[in-house]
């Protein structure tokens, strides 16, 4: 059975272009206006969409994603919430992709097999489990594929060929690939090793590779897409939503039109990846 | 109550468990440098230049063995069990964390290390990897809260001197989790060079039955210590439970021992029925994920950590190692808590009647000994860790009793 991420890769594979995964922080800056940002993703260009799930440590994030988890902390944002909020998009939207993205303690809090079951009803198509490795797929990759969820695998700059098999293993949906050594949105990843990574891990694999971690400029998203199935790009957009708040924090008429604007750009520089190449 | 195993002592199994606790869950980035670190420690552990080089240094270096004293006055005054202290206080830096550093940093220069990174609750840890970052001539970083950077001046001028960077972290609370946050975030940016020299019994495997490794010199020289001296072993052991590198230490060689009753203390904080104003993981707290391994934490009903109060630095940490929430699920262990007024009144006595002034960390263990000694016979035995010295703890403590310095 083919997932709803598999048919959107091979869409813009179809189309000769690398696809846009989009991350933001369910529940920044508040439940809402995360819903209304999330709803006007696909249209602005987005083809996958990533969620961060708010957790209080982490540790894998840089500061634009910390301080964006502690917006949707303090507005109140609840795995309940996050859930809600991906029940609310599905409702008008039966084809985007959604995937969760996190951290283990509030799911294992909630418990992993009713948690995969209540994300499954939602319409949660995929999850990213910063801490959880390969070593631990029993504890919640397996009974997710069970259920028909891909579990989406990071792969890094040291993961050697030696261990890419294991790490592949139970991957499912694309493998994301960590483009630089180091925290979510610090240093710009160097395109050439990139392209010689990407290149790497498809010997291993059929699935999509999807590159992510420092990726902020149309640019950058076009030069990763020349090689790359996919182009995740997260801090530059939870800063988008930061730069769009006032003094208090709060929501402004800027938020929304601030990420659809980035996500437009990003959007128009996926496409050009593989255009000039051709030329 | 889980079945026992025929020792209790084996743990954990070959992915890093000790029954539902402990294992490996960290980014992938890291995971290669874990493995590598597996074995790594495991060749070195089966090499006598190792062991012989670490021994020297612990003789040595830090002055080990460290003496097991008598306390007299104290014994006296509880009117119960006699009172033993196994005196780590006295080690070189001030506590028992040298233990562990030395069998880390020689392990670093193993692996062609050439940068050392570590966090800091009370700073005895910083202070301990500054020290041998200096000896063995290493650039070292330590991440420190910036709330514990406040409270724990003298040792952040100690680190300073001894040539370290400190890192004040600003994200959370400012104390020992969020440090733990940011040397984790270093490591996955500095994977190649970095070694990360953690000071409690808890993170990714191998981490915490490494450092219970090295800790363990405490019990296995009280054990013979005490029969030199009692010509049998102690009824009672007591340590104060942080992320429990100390108390690992002293117990574990005592865990096959079922005549040996055992005593965690936790920080009680204000009390465990004020909300969030208590650090008693294994007490107030339930299982759950993070800094690389399975155990007891203090978490709300969403996942969130919690950050905890306790007038300890060092024993101001939402989680506890793995081994330590596994023996207390088996019931071979009993923890306890103990609040930062017993702990402050336990501090006041023993300096008072003993002429020790210990850290505010080893007070929770001894506001523990106060409750017990006197419910023993007079030719029962306590055993008790005094793993720090209250030097550092000057200041807190003046201001707690409301003296101005």
């Amino acid at each position: 059975m083919t997932s709803r991420i598999d048919r959107r890769f091979a869409a813009t594979a179809a189309e000769g272009r690398p696809a846009l995964v989009t991350f933001l922080m369910a529940g920044d800056p508040d439940p809402e206006t995360s819903l209304g940002i999330v709803k006007a993703l696909p249209a602005a260009g987005a083809d996958l969409i990533e969620l961060g799930m708010p957790f209080s440590d982490p540790m894998a994030d840089g500061p634009a994603i910390q301080v964006a988890g502690q917006r949707a902390l303090r507005a109140g944002q609840t795995m309940k919430k996050t859930l809600a909020l991906v029940r609310a998009f599905r409702e008008e939207d039966g084809e985007t992709p959604i995937i969760l993205m996190g951290y283990y303690n509030p799911i294992y809090s909630w418990g992993n097999e009713a948690f995969l079951d209540d994300a499954r009803a939602a319409g949660v198509d995929g999850l990213i489990i910063v801490d959880l490795p390969p070593e631990a797929d029993d504890e919640l990759c397996i009974p997710a594929m069970e259920r028909g969820i891909n579990f989406i695998r990071l792969a890094a700059p040291t993961t050697d060929d030696r261990r890419l098999p294991t790490v592949l293993a139970n991957t499912s949906g694309f493998v994301y690939y960590v483009s630089i050594l180091g925290v979510t949105g610090s240093a710009a990843p160097d395109t050439a090793k990139v392209a010689e990574a990407v290149t790497r891990i498809k010997r291993h694999t059929i699935l999509p590779v999807a590159v992510g971690f420092g990726v902020r400029t149309a640019e950058q998203a076009a030069a990763i897409g020349r090689t790359a199935d996919g182009v995740v790009v997260g801090s530059a957009l939870v800063n988008a939503v930061r730069d769009s708040l006032d003094a208090s924090g709060g929501a402004t008429e800027r938020t929304i039109p601030a990420v659809t604007a980035l996500v437009a750009d990003l959007a128009a520089g996926v496409r050009a990846a593989r255009a000039e190449a051709a030329e | 109550m889980t079945a026992l195993p025929n020792t209790m002592r084996g743990g954990p199994d070959d992915r890093g468990f000790f029954g539902l606790y402990g294992g490996r869950f960290v980014a992938e980035t890291l995971m290669p440098l874990i493995l590598e670190l597996e074995t790594a420690y495991e060749a070195a552990k089966a090499d006598p230049d190792y062991r012989a080089e670490l021994d020297n240094l612990n003789t040595h270096y830090a002055g080990r063995p460290s003496p097991l004293y008598f306390a007299e006055r104290l014994t006296a005054e509880l009117g119960g069990a006699k009172i033993y202290f196994k005196r780590d206080e006295l080690n070189h830096t001030g506590s028992h964390k040298i233990n562990n550093c030395l069998g880390q940093i020689l392990l670093a220069r193993r692996m062609g290390k050439t940068r050392i990174i570590a966090e800091t609750g009370a700073g005895q840890h910083g202070v301990a990897t500054a020290t041998v970052a200096a000896r063995f001539g290493l650039p070292c970083v330590v991440y420190m809260g910036k709330t514990d950077v406040e409270r724990q001046k003298p040792n952040v001028f100690r680190m300073k001197l001894l040539g370290a960077e400190i890192v004040p972290v600003t994200a959370g609370a400012g104390t020992l989790k969020d440090a733990m946050n940011e040397a984790l975030r270093d490591w996955v940016t500095n994977v190649e060079d970095t070694y990360y020299l953690i000071g409690t019994a808890a993170g990714p495997h191998p981490y915490p039955a490494m450092v219970r490794d090295f800790q363990s010199v405490i019990g296995a020289e009280a054990r013979e210590q005490m029969m030199a001296m009692e010509g049998r072993l102690p009824d009672a052991l007591v340590a104060c439970i942080g992320g429990g590198s100390n108390a690992i230490g002293l117990f574990h060689p005592f865990l096959d021992d079922k005549d040996v009753a055992i005593y965690g203390v936790e920080a009680g904080g204000h009390g465990l029925d004020v909300e969030n104003g208590h650090a008693s993981s294994m007490s107030g707290g339930r299982p759950g994920v993070l800094h690389g391994n399975r155990t007891y934490l203090l978490q709300d009903d969403d996942g969130q950590i919690l950050e905890g109060h306790s007038i300890s630095a060092g024993l101001d940490y939402p989680g506890v190692g793995p081994e330590h929430s596994w023996l207390r699920d088996t019931g071979r262990v009993t923890y306890v808590p103990a609040t930062d007024k017993e702990a402050l009144d336990a501090f006041e006595m023993l300096t008072r009647l003993e002429g020790i002034i210990p850290a505010l960390e080893p007070a929770h263990a001894l506001a523990y000994v106060t409750k017990l000694a006197p419910t023993m016979d007079k030719d029962q035995i306590i055993l008790m860790n005094l793993c720090g010295r209250g030097d550092k703890d000057v200041f807190t403590v003046a201001t707690a009793l409301g003296m101005d310095i």
